[in-house]
């Protein structure tokens, strides 16, 4: 387990490919939350070869819908916790290999797909600490802009410049490990244990 | 003061009160979860959880930024006045705390898929009635958070595995949830009943304080078993680790058919948000959770 402190967007991949599960990290710099909407509308414009309101090669994808309010003419993060990663399965691997996005943030862990790319491409899964909203908008010292408004306040397109944004934990590195599964694997290696003391029979 | 007004008022500090606040024994349980979680990765995640706790205290804003759908137990005397309207005070309140606070409109038609932006709409907020003898009005506001209720299992068991049943689909339950429902969780746990009395009674036992017990010894003896056993799943906090899965596990229970054997499992994230107030006839007002000294 190591600490690093990165500085986003990350170009290179050697940056990435050093880091492994478990290591803790802080970014500094830019950050651009998007959920299952903006990922979609990503992709269909890619397909329909359009440009994104925000080049995201390098870049820190967090997965998040925002609490934000608006004061005067500036935009200020009230609370900003990860969401649920899952959602966004479907469309991440399509969305590292055609963004070069290198590291997505969020909560629970995502899947093989996903994990797969990572390795493919050179990208990182971190999780954020579920509902720590609070001490994630502290990391949050500029909204640079907004885009995709229309989808929503939670699924709009927010590009946050951050200061030590963390801890987050590698959960997927650019190796093929993928620790919410080992841990899972483990879980369910559990039960015939659990069930004993529980005088479970089967 | 109209009656309508008090509620009002109370509806929306509970609100506030619940989301940037997390009452005591919720406090209490998560700090002594970080003096014993052993796993490196579950103590920063529990670390992360606690400062988290401290600045949004200090700051007086949400948590977590998923301030859920809400939920409100209402537990009146048959004695108080205008009682027929309260619901609307408490829908007033909720489109008013979506503004102060900020809460996130969190209320969608599931046909249109629109978001009507002040948390209220069709059966939201929900409010569950009691009526009790006496003339005070208890208001309890429960915001319940998608990443856990997304997890929420019922089982229909057959009647004949019983209690060893029960275990067994608690344990499944709170593996295959794994890291989804912001673990260290609450279970609360509904047997009996019909469907949907045992998921009622699920949800209303993640209302129960950590520090009371169920006060049937045989369910408080299932319910440190059961947290024992669930904690043995290393799913750990966030489900990167570690030997604190739940903080708690409350049940509840009510007499069932002789053919069915209903188990509900609610889970409640660790930003176990509650806020309980008691209006008096007197119109004074008594915060049953958070100590606003």
């Amino acid at each position: 387990m190591a600490i690093y402190k990165l500085k986003s967007p990350i170009i290179s991949e050697e940056d990435i490919r050093k880091l492994n599960v478990n290591d803790i990290l802080y970014i500094t710099g830019i950050i651009v939350t998007m959920r299952d909407a903006a990922h979609r509308r990503a992709l269909e414009l890619f397909k329909e070869e359009k440009t994104l309101p925000i080049d995201l090669y390098g870049s820190t994808v967090f997965h998040c819908g925002p609490i934000v309010k608006r004061k005067r003419s500036q935009w200020v993060v009230i609370a900003a916790g990860p969401t649920t990663s899952t959602r966004m399965e479907e469309f991440e691997d399509e969305f590292i290999k055609n963004f070069g996005v290198r590291v997505i943030v969020g909560k629970g862990g995502m899947g093989k797909r996903t994990a797969d790319a990572m390795k493919k491409y050179g990208a990182v899964y971190a999780a954020f600490t579920g509902g720590a909203a609070v001490l994630a908008a502290k990391a949050v010292k500029k909204v640079k802009k907004v885009e995709w408004l229309d989808l929503g306040m939670p699924e709009a397109l927010w590009v946050f410049e951050v200061d030590d944004f963390g801890p987050i934990t590698v959960a997927i590195d650019a190796h093929g490990n993928n620790l919410f599964e080992e841990i899972q694997k483990k879980a369910e290696e559990s039960k015939p244990k659990i069930y004993k003391m529980l005088g479970i029979s089967r | 003061m109209e009656v309508e007004k008090v509620v009002e008022d109370v509806a929306v500090n509970l609100l506030r009160l619940a989301v940037t606040d997390l009452p005591k024994d919720i406090k209490d349980a998560l700090q002594q979860a970080y003096q014993k979680e052993e796993s490196r990765a579950g103590k920063t995640q529990l670390k992360a959880i606690l400062d988290n706790i401290e600045l949004a205290e200090k700051m007086g804003v949400p948590i977590c930024q998923d301030t859920g759908v809400i939920n409100f137990y209402v537990r009146a005397g048959a004695k108080a006045k205008n009682l027929d309207r309260i619901e609307k005070a408490l829908q007033k309140a909720t489109k008013r705390a979506t503004k102060e606070v900020p809460l996130r409109p969190n209320a969608v038609d599931p046909i249109t898929q629109k978001n009507t932006k002040d948390n209220t709409g069709r059966f939201i907020p929900f409010v569950r009635w009691e009526i009790l003898r006496g003339d005070s009005i208890e208001i309890t506001v429960l915001p319940k958070g998608a990443g856990s209720e997304n997890v929420s299992m019922l089982g229909m068991l057959m009647p004949s595995e019983g209690l060893t049943g029960l275990k067994k689909f608690v344990v499944d339950a709170v593996i295959k949830a794994g890291a989804m429902p912001c673990p260290p969780t609450i279970l609360g746990i509904g047997v009996g009943g019909g469907a949907d009395t045992a998921m009622e009674l699920a949800k209303r036992a993640i209302l129960r304080p950590l520090n009371k017990p169920n006060s049937n010894p045989v369910l408080a003896e299932l319910e440190r078993e059961l947290n024992e056993a669930v904690n043995m799943t290393g799913i750990g906090p966030m489900g990167l680790g570690g030997k604190f899965t739940a903080l708690g596990v409350s049940i509840e229970y009510a007499h069932r058919h002789p053919a069915s054997y209903p188990v509900a499992v609610v889970f409640q994230c660790w930003a176990a948000r509650k806020a309980t107030a008691r209006i008096h006839s007197s119109g004074a007002i008594e915060y049953l959770t958070h100590d606003l000294g």
